[in-house]
């Protein structure tokens, strides 16, 4: 049987982060009631002028510097002419031939192996309307509502290299820009709400082929998740159509989340024959060095500069440090909370473990956790000065989680400091050993592994608060 | 560079007008007396003169990024022909 490669490449459109439109100064702000964000401009009135937003630009340029890309100082805009209704003008002002970032890449690490994925182009252009169809289907609705709040606010594109051989590389891509998008601050990228939408191109080719097979355009890739599932599928129908000797059809599809298959998508568009001209409205854009190098100069740290550093510098290992800085407010947080400790991968643990599954748990992110920072580096300082045994921390931290009191209140409060003081752990010993003297005779012949039961009991009475090292040396000692 | 009739009726579709076949060759020898204008044009030799989308020279018209009202949302429906949940009716879009 025929082997097939994967071969997969991504359209990802960002909604900018400005207050303003592209082209109009209408609000940007996302969840306003249908129609209220709107004016002659973006609805398309008959000798309304469109005049460009600077900052637009400015976030073109950042985020094509962050992702590697030369930056084109000649731009222009051109209209792609189409007829649908979620475009008022009948045309989308985008950037055709002159795209302001050529030639970018993001490098990936799946599983261990660093790839670098090539971005081919980074253009800017005006988000459309919504379309609210009737019975809430596309398919079989009567009619459409549109609401033209999101149209003309502005998008990069950011269009990928087909360097992608599967689902994981092509999450693994996604989850990195998504990440430089929000450390530069370009993006929200919030998917759910659409300001971060990913499109995939899909195709297979037989191993050892030279050139690429045919391929579908899957589009409504509103997660993650369903990117690797579109993808998986996808691979899957084109399998099955290429061993029965079919052919694939190039085609936009759209990908079903509810049924988990991707349906072909035929508009009454004529097929892309989008006549794209210079846009007469607007005059060109031309930056300088003076420009570029500035917005270069005031760069953030980015997600792999931050990685290098929490390992190089804080010794995290590299999957902590990973999955830390791949959310940027995660990786603020850390920051700020090893401010107060010097156990860093302490903080680590906790961020990536109990914190993480109360997250998941809640359902919400880490911008809205209630646990101040330092309060989480006064957990981790308290457990590594030995006052709190981690069994204890967890408690403290359950209890930090209803309120906003510090570890060092609430341990005094819940009576949980640790017993270190020599004297009452000897007196609980002596209890002990007093108590179970079949089991300090079976140590005495030789049975290791009573001491263990001991240190049980000791914890049980102490209600866990006795320090288990000393414990066990004192016990050890004492039945020498 | 020649046009022919059918090549006039799906420019006019893609630009939504209707060409009434009566006058679907009149339109097509129309069409090609701008292409022939357009062919003479080629002949010119450009070789190395990069093209001219713009000849204002005037570049960076930019705005800053200040949010304004628009319009109301009842000015703005006032051209809708029918309105349906405070958005512009519009027919089916998929065939």
């Amino acid at each position: 049987m025929t082997k097939y490669i994967t071969v997969i490449g991504l359209e990802v459109h960002a909604e900018l982060k400005t207050k303003s439109k592209a082209f109009c100064s209408c609000s940007t702000e996302f969840g306003g009631a249908p129609n209220t964000h709107i004016c002659p401009v973006c609805l398309g009135m008959p000798g309304a002028l469109p005049v460009l937003n600077e900052q637009v630009v400015e976030f073109a340029i950042r985020a094509g510097l962050a992702l590697n890309c030369d930056i084109k100082y000649f731009n222009k805009f051109d209209r792609k002419n189409y007829f649908y209704p979620d475009l008022s003008k009948n045309y989308q002002i985008s950037q055709f031939d002159k795209p302001i970032c050529l030639n970018g890449y993001i490098d990936v690490d799946v599983d261990g192996v660093e790839k670098r994925i090539g971005i081919t182009r980074i253009h800017m252009e005006e988000d459309a309307g919504k379309l609210v169809h009737s019975g809430g289907n596309i398919s079989t609705s009567d009619f459409s509502a549109v609401d033209y709040n999101r149209a003309g606010v502005p998008l990069i594109e950011i269009v990928s290299e087909p360097d992608m051989r599967s689902a994981e590389e092509a999450r693994a891509y996604l989850e990195n820009l998504k990440a430089i998008l929000e450390y530069t601050d370009v993006c929200d990228c919030k998917m759910q709400e659409g300001s971060l939408r990913c499109d995939a191109n899909i195709s297979l080719m037989p191993e050892g082929a030279t050139e690429f097979g045919t391929r579908a355009e899957v589009k409504n890739l509103n997660s993650f998740r369903a990117l690797v599932r579109a993808i998986e599928y996808e691979v899957e129908r084109q399998k099955e159509i290429l061993e029965n000797g079919g052919r694939v059809i190039q085609e936009t599809r759209t990908w079903d989340d509810a049924n988990g298959k991707t349906l072909s998508m035929r508009s009454k568009e004529e097929a892309h024959d989008y006549r794209y001209f210079s846009e007469p409205d607007l005059v060109p854009v031309e930056l300088d060095d003076a420009w570029v190098e500035r917005i270069r100069a005031e760069l953030p740290e980015l997600p792999a500069q931050r990685q290098a550093r929490l390992i190089a510098e804080l010794g995290l290992p590299k999957y902590d440090a990973s999955i830390i800085v791949s959310n940027k407010a995660m990786a603020e947080y850390f920051d700020e909370a090893v401010k107060t400790t010097k156990d860093a991968k302490g903080i680590a643990n906790w961020l990536l473990g109990d914190v993480s599954a109360y997250l998941n748990n809640e359902g919400i992110t880490i911008s809205e956790f209630k646990v101040a920072p330092a309060h989480l580096a006064e957990l981790v300082n308290l457990t590594k000065e030995g006052v709190l045994s981690s069994k204890l921390a967890k408690k403290v931290f359950a209890e930090m989680l209803k309120g906003d009191k510090s570890p060092k209140i609430l341990v005094r409060e819940l009576g949980l400091e640790q017993v270190s003081d020599e004297g009452a752990i000897m007196k609980l010993v002596e209890e002990i050993l007093a108590e179970n003297p079949q089991s300090v005779a079976d140590f005495k012949a030789g049975k290791e592994r009573a001491i263990g039961f001991l240190v049980g009991q000791i914890m049980k009475k102490s209600k866990g608060k006795a320090n288990p090292t000393m414990v066990q040396a004192m016990l050890k000692e004492k039945m020498q | 560079m020649k046009v022919t009739a059918q090549d006039v009726k799906y420019i006019a579709q893609l630009s939504r007008l209707i060409v009434p076949e009566a006058d679907l060759e009149k339109s097509t020898e129309e069409f090609n007396q701008i292409l022939n204008y357009a062919d003479i044009l080629q002949k010119i030799d450009t070789t190395g003169i990069e093209p001219t989308p713009y000849v204002l020279p005037i570049s960076n018209a930019l705005r800053k990024d200040v949010a304004k009202e628009g319009v109301t949302h009842e000015e703005a429906l006032l051209n809708a022909p029918e309105v349906y949940n405070d958005g512009f009716k519009v027919p089916r879009v998929i065939e």
